[in-house]
């Protein structure tokens, strides 16, 4: 089955868009790789290859989970299917 | 032979490289023309030009050195020629270079002028490339084999499937007995404690969480902003990692799930107990991180890449490897092995690592990486302050 999404672990609130045509409205089956199973989620933005699409509606000071790890913070509020990058999600450090 | 071992040059203090350079190396910036006309007169040598050298002091300078006659001991070097301004720290190096047993010389311009130490140093370079084309590789195993990996213009997929791809190839290695080596120390930022479980022991653990630290208040007393742009870099941000910490999680893939290193290495620091993984203190800049680990004696070199970082290094050989599909499509020349099958679910991470393991042992048996097709020699010394 093609894959248009990859989650690392299962508790990760994101996943990475895999493919490069992923636009709003676009029903996506995804991988959780550490348990190997099989995810869909409509996609409510267009989200490039590479980039982070929210797995569960994401609030403002929201710890951001992936790897099943802290990777940074919600600054903005992100509803699941949405594109998730440094307009609405920033680092804890420095 | 059997399927983990490669033919290389067996150098005379018994260390295996796998590349045949004469280097012709200047001791500073002001000896590189000098060493670039030799390398231009000489067939099959080549100069490393670089732009310091001069007016450094303390560890500054120590690195300096460690660097330069790092890069001269290299198992991937057969002889060195060094040229310097002055004669003094020229021995210096020639002195530090001697001690592998590899045939080195020095010469210094100053009361000779340039023509003069060109036509003298071209006359022994001549020698050397003609002696060193004689040498043979010789059947070498996995314990002769000294890995370094870094990743560089890193995204999402450098986290999913190109750094768990080396992470899959030291899991395999390190029982083999062979030496392996990863770094970049600002680049773990927020995976820094599950770094620091992954040592071998609690004195190396503190080892590393003291060097991390230094690094973080380097970072502290120079930073303007939370380093967006910088660290992530502006190619990291397109390639979809937002944060330090997303993109330390993915760079440490490359240490595997298993394996612990057992030693926290200087900036160029050649390693000294034994076959395993180390750790190094270095920039998360490729070049620099790169020229720090080919000086500390390591010979061939495993880079994942996202968006398509071109690195390559003068005398240790960049395999390149990417996740990314586009970037394996329109940056074909600079990817040596392309694993974006593990995102399609094509290929498993076990096959990925399988993959590297034989492109890896056909660059040690002389293939040359698509770096160094391309002549990227990016030789850049890693410096810790301002000169006197």
């Amino acid at each position: 089955m093609p894959t248009q999404f990859i989650v690392h672990d299962k508790i990760d609130t994101v996943g990475v868009v895999v493919v490069e045509d992923v636009q709003p409205g676009k029903d996506l089956t995804g991988w959780i790789m550490q348990t190997d199973e099989t995810i869909t989620l409509k996609a409510l933005d267009a989200v490039p290859l590479g980039h982070k699409i929210a797995l569960r509606d994401l609030k403002t000071g929201d710890t951001v989970l992936k790897y099943g790890h802290d990777v940074g913070r919600i600054v903005a509020d992100a509803g699941k299917g949405h594109h998730v990058h440094v307009h609405n999600m920033k680092t804890k450090r420095w | 032979m059997g399927r983990y071992d490669f033919y290389g040059y067996r150098r005379e203090n018994g260390r295996v490289g796998i590349r045949n350079h004469v280097v012709i190396l200047p001791l500073d910036d002001l000896s590189n023309a000098s060493c670039e006309a030799v390398a231009n007169n000489i067939k099959g040598t080549m100069a490393l030009p670089h732009p310091y050298g001069r007016l450094q002091f303390g560890e500054d300078l120590e690195l300096h050195f460690r660097t330069l006659i790092g890069t001269g001991s290299s198992p991937n070097v057969a002889a060195v020629v060094v040229i310097g301004i002055e004669p003094a720290w020229t021995d210096r190096v020639v002195k530090g270079i001697a001690k592998t047993g590899k045939p080195v010389v020095g010469f210094s311009i100053e009361e000779n002028g340039d023509i003069s130490t060109i036509a003298a140093a071209s006359r022994k370079a001549r020698e050397f490339v003609q002696d060193a084309s004689e040498k043979q590789r010789e059947l070498c195993t996995m314990q002769d084999l000294f890995v370094s990996t870094k990743c560089g213009e890193s995204d999402t997929t450098s986290g999913l499937a190109s750094c768990p791809t080396v992470g899959n190839l030291i899991d395999k290695l390190d029982p083999m007995g062979a030496t392996t080596c990863f770094g970049e120390t600002s680049e773990l930022t927020g995976a820094e404690v599950v770094c620091a479980s992954r040592a071998a022991s609690k004195d190396v653990s503190d080892k590393f969480m003291k060097v991390f630290n230094a690094y973080q208040e380097v970072i502290e007393r120079h930073k303007t902003s939370d380093l967006s742009e910088s660290q992530p870099t502006k190619g990291n941000i397109a390639g979809g990692l937002t944060t330090i910490e997303e993109k330390a999680f993915g760079n440490l893939q490359k240490i595997g799930r298993k394996t612990k290193y057992i030693d926290v290495l200087q900036p160029a620091e050649a390693p000294a107990k034994g076959a395993g993984l180390y750790y190094m203190d270095t920039s998360s800049a490729a070049a620099e991180c790169i020229t720090l680990q080919a000086a500390a004696g390591f010979v061939v070199h495993l880079f994942p890449t996202g968006q398509g970082n071109v690195i390559g290094n003068p005398i240790e050989p960049v395999i390149k490897l990417t996740a990314n599909p586009r970037t394996a499509r329109t940056m074909v020349e600079h990817i040596d092995l392309d694993v974006s099958g593990i995102l399609r679910r094509e290929m498993t991470l076990d096959q990925a690592g399988d993959k590297l393991i034989d492109i890896m042992i056909r660059t040690c048996n002389g293939r040359l990486t698509c770096a160094e097709a391309m002549g990227h020699r990016e030789f850049v010394f890693t410096k810790l302050y301002q000169s006197a």
